[in-house]
C-alpha cells in the first residue's frame, strides 16, 4: 500500500523534527519554567493521546482514565524503591502490570455502553484511589510515594542529571505518540473507527467487537500508565491525585480542548490546560471556579476543539478549492 | 452519641469513612465478623446501621435513577446536590435551630437549584454526545466543590444531633438503635412508597412513565415534555437535597463530600437496573448491609466488596436486577 508507506515516513519525519527541536530547546532558551511545563505536557499528551484512541477513535468515552496514569506513577515509583530495578526494567514492569490491570478492568466494563461505561470506569477508578489511600504501608496513603525515586545509572546515562531526564521524558512522549499514532493508522485502527461509527456492520463483517474494544482499551491503558511513569520521573514519588476522579476529568477536558477528530489534537489540549492550570494557580486560589467556569464555555458554547476548527477550515477551502476546479471545467 | 459500631470490630470508622486506614491487625478480621454473627446485639446494631446507610443511599440513587429512567441522562452532578443539601441544611438549623424547617429548605433548595441547572445547562445537552454531558458535569462539580469551599469554608462541619433526638436508644436483643436512626428509617420508607404511589397511580406518574419509553409520543399528545423533564429533574434534585439534610447529624460535611455517595449510587443503580426505583432500593439496602457487616470482616476491602458485588452482577445479568433486558 503505497499511501500507508508515504503516511508512515511522513509521520517518521515530523516525530524526528519535533524530537530534534524539544531537545535542542533547553539549549538555546535554558529556562526551568518551559523544560518543567515540557514535561509535564510529554505526561499529559500521552495520557489525553491514548485517551483520544478510545474518545475519538472507537467511541468509548471513559471517565476513569485517571486509573492509569496514577497506576502507572505508583507502579514505577514502588518498583524502583522496592525492587531496585533499573528504569527501563520499572517500565516494562509497570507496562505489563498496567497491561493485565486495563485487561480486567476492560473485560468488565466494556459490557457497559455509552455513558454507563463512562460511570464504570470512574467507580473503578476511584476503587484504586481508594485503596491507595487506605494502603498506607505500601503507598504511603494521603501523603503519597515518599522517599523520592532512585535515580540509578543505565548504559552510563546519569538519571540524576535533570536534563537527562529531560531527554528521557520527551523521547518517551515522541516514541509513544509514534506509537499511537501507528495503532490509529493501522487496519485495527480503522476497524476502531468502523465499531465507532456502526458496531453492528463491524460485528456482520466479521469483526470481533468486544475483543477489538478490549484491546483498545488496554492499549490506552498502557499509553495512559506511560504518561503517569513520565510525572513519577518528574516529581519523583506519587500521590493519591494522580489517581483521582479530577485526573480523568482534565484529561477529557484536554482531549475535548484540543479537537477529538485529529490526532494531534490531545497534545494541543494538554498545551493549553497546562498554560491555563498554571495561569489560574497563580492568580487565584479557587482554581475550580475558574476551570469549571472555561469549561462550561467550551462545552455550551464553542462545542468543539481548536484543531476541529483547523481541520474545519482546511477542509472547506479545499472543497470550495474542489468546486471552482469543477466549475472551471465545465 | 457514641456510635454504634466503636464497640465492634477494630474500631472501624463512623459511616461512610471513605477513609479506612490500613492496620494489619484490621486487614482481615473474619473472627470478629463470626463473633458479631454469633451475638444478636451485634447483628441488630449492624443490621440497623446497614440500613439507615442504605436508605440515605436509596434517597440519592433514586433521584439518579428517575432522573437517568426519564431523561437518558446520567447526572454527574447528583453527588455535589447531596452536598448542597447537607449545607442548606447545616445553614438553617443554625440559623432557626429548627431541624424540621432545614431539612425542608435542604430539599426544597436543592429542587431548586436542580431545576435552574436543567433549564439552562443540562437541557442544552441533551442530544448531544455524551462527552459534553460529562464535561458540563465536571464543570460544575467543581464549581458547586469550590464554591461551598468559599461559603462554608474548607474544614470540616458538623451539626450535631437535634435536641428532639437527643433521648436514650433502644435496645432490641442487647443491640443498641438511636432514636435518629428509627426516625430515619421511618422518614426514608415513608418517602418510598410515596414516590411509588405517585409513580405508580398519579396521571403525572402515569406521563413520566410514558415519557421514559416514548417522548416523542407523549409530545405529539400535546403535553409539554420539556415541563416534564423539568419536573422529574427538580424531584431527583430535591430527593438527593433531601439525603443531604437527613443525613447532616450522622455525616460529617466537607467539599467534595458529595462524590463518594455518587458512585455508591451509580453502584446501586447498576446492582438494581438503570431507571428502576425498585432495583434502586434493594441495591441501596444491600450495599448499606455490605458496608455495615463488611467492615467487621474486611475494612480495608468494603469498597472491594461492593466493586465485586457489582462485577458478579454485571457478569451475570447486565442490566440489573429489576433492569429491562436490551
Amino acid at each position: 500500500m503505497a499511501p500507508k508507506q508515504t503516511t508512515l515516513s511522513r509521520d517518521l519525519l515530523i516525530a524526528g523534527v519535533a524530537l530534534l527541536v524539544l531537545l535542542i530547546l533547553p539549549v538555546l532558551w535554558p529556562s526551568k519554567a518551559l523544560s518543567d511545563l515540557i514535561i509535564r505536557v510529554s505526561a499529559f499528551s500521552l495520557f489525553a493521546t491514548s485517551l483520544n484512541l478510545l474518545v475519538g477513535y472507537t467511541g468509548m468515552v471513559s471517565f476513569g482514565h485517571g486509573m492509569f496514569f496514577g497506576f502507572g506513577a505508583y507502579c514505577f515509583g514502588l518498583s524502583m524503591q522496592r525492587l531496585g530495578v533499573s528504569i527501563p526494567t520499572a517500565l516494562l514492569l509497570t507496562i505489563a502490570l498496567t497491561a493485565v490491570l486495563a485487561a480486567v478492568v476492560g473485560a468488565i466494563s466494556i459490557r457497559l455502553k455509552e455513558i454507563y461505561f463512562a460511570f464504570i470506569t470512574l467507580a473503578f477508578q476511584m476503587l484504586l484511589h481508594s485503596l491507595i489511600i487506605a494502603w498506607v504501608p505500601l503507598t504511603g496513603g494521603d501523603q503519597g510515594l515518599m522517599g523520592g525515586i532512585p535515580r540509578p545509572e543505565f548504559l552510563g546515562i546519569d538519571f540524576g542529571l535533570e536534563s537527562n531526564r529531560y531527554a528521557f521524558s520527551v523521547i518517551l512522549m515522541i516514541v509513544g505518540l509514534l506509537a499511537l499514532r501507528h495503532v490509529a493508522e493501522s487496519p485495527f485502527g480503522y476497524t476502531l473507527r468502523m465499531i465507532r461509527d456502526n458496531p453492528e456492520r463491524a460485528s456482520f463483517l466479521g469483526v470481533n467487537v468486544f475483543r477489538t474494544k478490549l484491546t483498545a482499551f488496554i492499549i490506552a491503558g498502557i499509553f495512559g500508565a506511560v504518561g503517569g511513569v513520565i510525572m513519577a520521573m518528574f516529581v519523583s514519588g506519587a500521590y493519591p491525585e494522580f489517581a483521582n476522579w479530577t485526573m480523568s476529568g482534565e484529561g477529557i477536558f484536554m482531549v475535548m480542548l484540543g479537537g477529538i477528530s485529529t490526532f494531534l489534537g490531545p497534545t494541543v489540549g494538554a498545551v493549553i490546560l497546562s498554560l491555563l492550570n498554571d495561569l489560574i494557580t497563580r492568580r487565584t486560589e479557587h482554581h475550580g471556579i475558574f476551570l469549571g467556569v472555561i469549561i462550561l464555555v467550551f462545552a455550551l458554547g464553542l462545542r468543539k476543539g481548536v484543531t476541529d476548527f483547523i481541520a474545519d477550515w482546511f477542509q472547506a477551502r479545499r472543497e470550495s478549492a474542489g468546486a471552482q476546479l469543477k466549475g472551471g471545467r465545465q | 452519641m457514641t456510635g454504634p459500631r466503636s464497640s465492634v470490630g477494630c474500631g472501624v470508622p463512623a459511616l461512610h469513612g471513605r477513609r479506612v486506614y490500613f492496620s494489619p491487625r484490621c486487614n482481615l478480621d473474619l473472627a470478629a465478623l463470626t463473633d458479631c454473627f454469633s451475638s444478636a446485639s451485634c447483628i441488630v446494631t449492624q443490621t440497623t446501621s446497614g440500613l439507615i446507610i442504605g436508605l440515605l443511599l436509596f434517597l440519592v440513587a433514586a433521584g439518579l435513577t428517575l432522573i437517568f429512567g426519564v431523561l437518558k441522562v446520567v447526572n454527574f452532578t447528583h453527588g455535589s446536590f447531596y452536598m448542597l443539601g447537607a449545607y442548606f441544611a447545616y445553614t438553617v438549623n443554625n440559623l432557626t435551630n429548627s431541624y424540621a424547617l432545614a431539612v425542608l429548605a435542604a430539599a426544597i433548595g436543592v429542587g431548586l437549584f436542580a431545576l435552574f441547572f436543567e433549564r439552562f445547562f443540562i437541557s442544552r445537552v441533551y442530544g448531544a454526545n455524551v462527552l459534553m454531558q460529562l464535561l458540563v458535569c465536571y464543570a460544575f462539580i467543581l464549581i458547586l466543590d469550590d464554591a461551598v469551599k468559599i461559603i462554608w469554608g474548607p474544614e470540616f462541619k458538623s451539626m450535631g444531633m437535634p435536641d428532639i433526638f437527643q433521648a436514650p436508644p433502644f435496645f432490641v436483643a442487647g443491640g443498641i438503635i438511636p432514636v435518629f436512626y428509627l426516625f430515619l428509617i421511618i422518614v426514608t420508607l415513608f418517602i418510598a412508597v410515596g414516590l411509588w404511589l405517585i409513580i405508580a397511580y398519579t396521571r403525572f406518574g402515569t406521563i413520566v412513565r410514558a415519557a421514559a419509553v416514548n417522548p416523542s409520543m407523549v409530545s405529539a399528545l400535546g403535553i409539554n415534555t420539556g415541563l416534564i423533564y423539568a419536573a422529574v429533574f427538580a424531584i431527583g434534585g430535591m430527593l438527593a437535597g433531601l439525603a443531604g439534610g437527613l443525613a447532616v447529624p450522622v455525616r460529617s460535611l466537607t467539599a467534595g463530600m458529595g462524590f463518594s455517595i455518587l458512585i455508591e449510587s451509580f453502584i446501586v443503580t447498576v446492582i438494581g437496573g438503570m431507571g428502576s426505583i425498585a432495583g434502586a432500593l434493594i441495591g441501596s439496602i444491600l450495599i448499606g448491609l455490605v458496608r455495615a457487616f463488611g467492615s467487621i470482616g474486611f475494612p480495608l476491602f468494603v469498597e472491594g466488596l461492593m466493586f465485586a458485588l457489582m462485577a458478579i452482577i454485571l457478569i451475570l445479568k447486565p442490566s440489573g436486577l429489576l433492569g429491562k433486558e436490551g
